[in-house]
């Protein structure tokens, strides 16, 4: 499949948006039953959409930087009409009444959703074990997870079932699928991309991005959806940052810090791509510094508090009053008692009930309000850091691709995961992952590059160097 | 390292976020939750004295718009995607018990 670039390059040329539509449609038929990647597949309105695009070339129009793109959507971004079931039960045959932002920004430039990408229920997983419809398989090895919680837009795009995908990053649920795919993946400065019509797992920490093969095509799908939105009160007042028009600009004379704690207990194989990753940036003109940021390691606690307690406020309002499903029960209490408990899977109540108790009176200080000075330190810990650096490398991930079952029975392996990506969403900063090299069965392997807020054209940047030097552009 | 919670705790907890468990998930996700919670122990022994909580990465004060009507949602597709309505609003079942 063609690049978005290419495509939007060729729908302005006068090529039908149907080409690449079609291509899209029939990669879709070839796999997804085999894969599990699209929960709903939108035909007829892609068909339809490409057919505005090309009136719109016809009538001498700019269809927008996503001309005639085929995109993948994570399904827990609203789309109207359109089922949207975060993956869960309880909201099975839910059709919202609006648009995500997002999708109203895509629409805006030009780009043609293909439909919605399974994931792990309400976002939380590594795996996509987690959804309620069966889990994603990766499409480099089927018989391995793809990671998640954003898996089928991730195996959307490795599958080349569409260009671009979009997905959304809590604690990673965007860079480690992206990794374990061979994909880059962003995680953009919290409040870059409006949320609203996101379906809200953790508010503080959840932010959308993209999923692409290249860094330009991640870049130029970042622009379309970037910029402020007054529906969303934590979106950044500041005009949408150039992105696309920065990624051949290099890395001589930036400082980069490999920082030993993004790194420590990763796999033999992800250590070697890193400090391969590392020689790379240097040779391309950057100075190294080595830095520990002791921090670090408190982030995955802080973050199984905080992201926990924030879900269990949200997903309050899945009670079969106003949207999905409802099971019957003789008052309103028993009513939503039967609804949440058949609604929702294994996982989610665990999270719930995990937020419930260290918001509860008596255990509040002790863990939220604990966690929540320790996102201080976090925060306080990257601003010294980048005091002294440009940019900071390490592991998007311990391993490469698991293979199905192998962490399921273990919450607290399967939250190992998300050790290296958890730290910047705590801090809202930005962070890439980008493939490079391979390990274990020859698998891709992802290399993390975080960046204090807005400095996104920096990391796509530096992505880029690493990108050349893997031999993928 | 202190106790990880109880199963008592965990009835509590599943009754106030309105989720009913059984026997055998009582006893799973006691184990399970408490393992996670042994694991955030990390953090009660530090020493975070006089360090101010965050509770949003850029620590944003409240924003409003100005006061002017606006279009919002129309309430038919809205209602009709809700799992009970009478009237043009939400029903649901008894809320309190009968008069005396």
């Amino acid at each position: 499949m063609k690049s978005a670039l290419e495509i939007a390059a060729a729908v302005r040329g006068g090529q039908s948006a149907l080409v690449a539509v079609e291509e899209s449609l029939t990669a879709i038929r070839a796999r997804n039953e085999e894969l599990n990647v699209f929960l709903y597949v939108d035909e007829d309105g892609a068909r339809a959409a490409a057919a505005h695009v090309d009136e719109q070339v016809r009538r001498g129009e700019d269809p927008g930087l996503l001309a005639g793109v085929p995109i993948a959507l994570k399904d827990n971004l609203c789309t109207t009409g359109i089922p949207t079931t975060c993956s869960s039960k309880i909201l099975e045959g839910w059709k919202p009444p609006y648009n995500a932002t997002v999708v109203d920004r895509l629409v805006a430039q030009g780009a043609i959703s293909m439909g919605k990408t399974n994931l792990d229920e309400f976002a939380m997983g590594s795996s996509t074990e987690n959804s309620a419809f069966g889990p994603t398989r990766n499409p480099l090895d089927p018989a391995r997870v793809p990671g998640g919680s954003s898996g089928g837009s991730a195996a959307a795009v490795a599958s080349n079932m569409t260009p671009i995908s979009l997905g959304s990053d809590t604690g990673g649920s965007i860079r480690q699928p992206a990794a374990l795919c061979g994909l880059v993946g962003v995680k953009p400065t919290y409040g870059l991309v409006s949320r609203y019509g996101l379906i809200a797992f953790a508010s503080s920490l959840d932010q959308i991005g993209p999923f692409a093969h290249s860094v330009s095509d991640a870049a130029l799908l970042l622009e379309a959806i970037a910029g402020h939105d007054p529906l969303d009160s934590t979106s950044l007042p500041e005009p949408t940052p150039s992105l696309l028009a920065h990624v051949n600009d290099g890395v001589a004379g930036k400082r980069v810090a490999i920082v030993r704690e993004l790194v420590d207990g990763a796999d033999e194989d992800v250590v070697r791509a890193v400090n391969k990753a590392v020689e790379t940036l240097k040779d391309a003109g950057a100075t190294i510094v080595e830095l520990s940021i002791p921090e670090l390691h408190l982030g995955l606690s802080a973050y199984y508090l905080i992201a926990p307690a924030e879900a269990s406020s949200n997903l309050a309002r899945f009670d079969g009053v106003r949207f999905g499903n409802r099971i019957d029960g003789e008052d309103v209490t028993a009513m939503m008692e039967a609804t949440r408990t058949a609604g929702f899977g294994a996982e989610v109540k665990r999270r719930i009930m995990l937020g419930t108790y260290a918001l509860s009176a008596g255990y509040f200080d002790a863990y939220y309000g604990q966690a929540l000075k320790v996102r201080t330190r976090m925060i306080e810990a990257f601003a010294t850091a980048y005091q002294q650096v440009d940019m900071i490398i390490g592991a998007t991930t311990p391993s490469v691709a698991f293979e199905f079952g192998s962490k399921t029975n273990d919450p607290m392996a399967m939250y190992l995961n998300d050790v290296f990506t958890i730290p910047t969403n705590l801090a809202g900063e930005a962070t890439i992952s980008v493939p490079f090299g391979t390990g274990e069965a020859n698998l891709p392997i992802g290399v993390q590059l975080l960046g204090p807020g807005r400095s996104e054209a920096r990391l796509f940047a530096a992505a880029r160097v690493l990108e050349i030097a893997d031999g993928r552009a | 390292m202190t106790e990880p919670l109880s199963r008592d705790d965990v009835a509590h907890v599943a009754k106030l976020a309105r989720l009913r468990l059984t026997e055998d998930e009582l006893v799973r996700y006691t184990e399970q939750l408490g393992k996670i919670l042994v694991h955030a122990q990390d953090l009660s022994s530090l020493d975070l004295h006089g360090v101010a909580p965050t509770a949003h990465p850029f620590g944003l004060v409240n924003v409003v718009r100005n006061d002017e009507v606006r279009a919002s949602l129309d309430p038919a597709p809205v209602l009709a995607q809700a799992p009970d309505v009478e009237d043009g609003r939400f029903a649901v079942p008894r809320i309190v018990g009968e008069a005396p």
